[in-house]
């Protein structure tokens, strides 16, 4: 079985946001990259597949020269292989349209994350279900493969539904699918001698161009209430807040 | 400018924030129609024409009683080609923002998702969009002629603009392919507010110390017609479902008002409740980082304060 994961490059979850050259541009001074979280759940449990009833696992990225050290990681994790596709992944479409043209070889199973956590599209793995004219499921909280048909679940709000699909198909993954791996010694070491090919993208013009960035406006400061008061609490959420 | 809404329902209602998709669209200046899928509430569906809807589909056959991706996609194509219609708007949901993503794919548009506010159309066609998990905005330009836009909670408000409408039966051709995935069976509470549709979340942390003490924020939550929430080790340690979690790895939320308890406010915590108007904090430790981005806070143990607060609103009421 071929398994392609998907891996989107993204600040630390604990990044402060910031941006330059006239709110154009992110700014990473001092922020670190890292693979996406819900990606590396994909990732997590491509990799546990790969473990239990063998597969090779690809990783795939979109983006330039500088999300080399987040590939490794996924390699040090466990993938066999990486494509890095030499684009800026400017938007979530052309991402797609350059992911389903290195997929078109021929993969059983195109795990992704629910959704970027710079962008937070949650369309990619639609997208490319799309393109490729396969089944796409997101969020999928489970995914257990039996010969060619795989049984999911899939959240939704206020519960889960199950579901049955046949091979091939794209997931967008989220947990609890699998724990997050961290890779070991021996993984990083080998990481290092994997295959990473660098292609380069296919002309694609998803319509989408950005003009800025904008910061939220700065929050109030809060205001104590005396534990001893909690009916002041009530008066202020009900004439001030104006919430209840 | 024809522009089509995908009406989601739950329990047959039709969703809150598909509402205010239908309230969007309309402010947008277009000619509004909406459709929906499946087994829904038939005066639901008139009533969106009080929010702007000039039209109202219903694609009512059995085998779309079920939110299967792939097929919901193809009958949105379908109708977007039948009404002329160049822009698709729905609310991002679990099933909204993967088939706006096919429709997307199927038909070349320029798709923007968490749009936060009406488009500015004065020179091109330009969108308000939360990235960073609502740490920041994007203002993006859309060029295709055809575009999808998927909608944060709360990015138009509900306002009635005109009367209810008859509904027109929208029949469709689908294929098998379309139904490639089966959906086995489903678990969904009913009857409760749902977290992501919630005007009033009502959320507790591992300082609550075991599931066995929900039940006063339960209480809580009932006297708030709230919907109730948790952090990620709560939802990880099973004291509370997977889809109470909120945050950065979870839902997030935007409601009038977040009610914390017993959370410490690490940063991917926020990220899932930045978008919420009022954030009240309760946590013994003076210290929690939280309280930085609440409007009101209080310190002390939940367990006194929380039944205190609950009489407090009843008593208010
Ligand atoms: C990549 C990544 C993604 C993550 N995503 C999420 C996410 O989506 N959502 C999320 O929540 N977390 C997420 N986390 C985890 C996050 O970093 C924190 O660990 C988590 O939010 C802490 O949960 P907590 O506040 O319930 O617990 P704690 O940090 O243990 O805080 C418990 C709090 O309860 C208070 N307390 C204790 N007893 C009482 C009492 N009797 N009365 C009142 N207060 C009391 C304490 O003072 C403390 O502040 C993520 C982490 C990573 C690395
Ligand atoms: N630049 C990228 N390279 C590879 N995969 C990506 C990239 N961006 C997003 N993805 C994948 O697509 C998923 C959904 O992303 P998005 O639709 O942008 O929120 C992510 O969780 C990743 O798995």
């Amino acid at each position: 079985m071929k398994i392609l994961v998907c891996i989107s490059h993204v600040p630390d979850t604990t990044s402060k946001i910031n941006f330059t050259d006239n709110n154009t541009k992110f700014d990473s001074n001092g922020v670190q990259f890292i693979i996406g979280p819900y990606d590396d759940y994909a990732l997590a449990r491509a990799i546990e597949i790969k473990e239990a009833s063998g597969a090779t696992v690809t990783v795939i990225n979109v983006g330039l020269a500088e999300t080399e050290p987040t590939i490794r990681k996924a390699l040090a994790i466990g993938a066999d292989d990486a494509i890095r596709v030499n684009a800026e992944p400017t938007d979530s479409f052309f991402v797609a349209a350059q992911i389903a043209e290195q997929a078109k070889s021929g993969y059983d199973l195109i795990l992704m994350g629910r959704e970027s956590i710079d962008y937070n599209s949650g369309v990619v793995h639609g997208m490319v279900g799309e393109m490729l004219g396969m089944p796409s499921i997101s969020p999928v909280m489970k995914l257990e493969i039996e010969g060619n048909t795989a049984k999911l679940a899939r959240e939704i709000e206020g519960g889960k539904e199950f579901l049955e699909v046949n091979l091939p198909f794209v997931a967008g993954c989220q947990e609890p699918i699998a724990e997050w791996k961290i890779p070991n010694m021996r993984g990083i070491m080998s990481a290092r001698t994997k295959p990473l090919t660098v292609v380069e993208p296919i002309a694609f013009d998803s319509g989408v161009k950005l003009q800025k960035f904008e910061l939220p406006p700065p929050k109030g400061s809060v205001k104590m209430i005396s534990p001893d008061n909690v009916g002041e609490l009530v008066t202020l959420l009900k004439n001030e807040a104006k919430v209840l | 400018m024809n522009i089509l809404v995908f009406i989601e329902s739950a329990e047959g209602k039709v969703k809150k924030t598909s509402i205010e998709a239908v309230v969007y669209a309309h402010a947008m200046g277009g000619n509004v129609t909406a459709i929906a899928l499946g087994e829904v509430d038939q005066a639901e569906l008139e009533a969106l024409g009080k929010y702007g809807a000039k039209k109202v589909l219903h694609a009512a056959d059995s085998k779309l009683n079920q939110g299967i991706i792939q097929a919901y996609a193809s009958v949105l194509v379908n109708a977007m080609n039948d009404e002329q219609a160049d822009i698709l708007v729905l609310a991002n949901s679990s099933l909204g923002t993967p088939v706006g993503a096919r429709v997307a794919a199927k038909i070349g548009a320029s798709l923007a998702s968490n749009v936060v506010e009406i488009p500015d159309t004065s020179s091109g066609f330009i969108v308000k969009r939360s990235i960073y998990t609502g740490k920041a905005f994007a203002l993006v330009e859309l060029k295709n002629a055809k575009k999808v836009l998927g909608l944060k909670k709360n990015a138009a408000e509900i306002k009635e603009v005109g009367a209810a409408i008859s509904v027109t039966p929208y029949s469709t051709s689908l294929v098998d392919a379309d139904f490639a995935t089966k959906i086995t069976s489903s678990e969904q509470a009913t009857g409760e507010v749902l977290l992501p549709e919630a005007n009033i979340v009502v959320s507790g942390g591992r300082g609550m110390k075991g599931p066995e003490h929900w039940g006063i924020l339960e209480e809580l939550a009932k006297t708030l017609h709230a919907a109730t929430g948790c952090s990620k080790p709560v939802s990880d340690m099973n004291w509370r479902p997977h889809h109470e979690h909120v945050g950065q790895t979870g839902v997030k939320v935007a409601p009038q008002l977040y009610i914390a308890v017993g959370i410490s406010g690490a940063i991917q915590h926020l990220a899932g409740v930045n978008s919420s108007k009022c954030i009240v904090v309760i946590n013994k430790d003076p210290d929690a980082p939280f309280f930085k981005a609440a409007d009101y806070g209080i310190v002390g143990d939940a367990f006194e304060i929380i039944p205190k607060l609950t009489e407090a609103i009843k008593a208010a009421k």
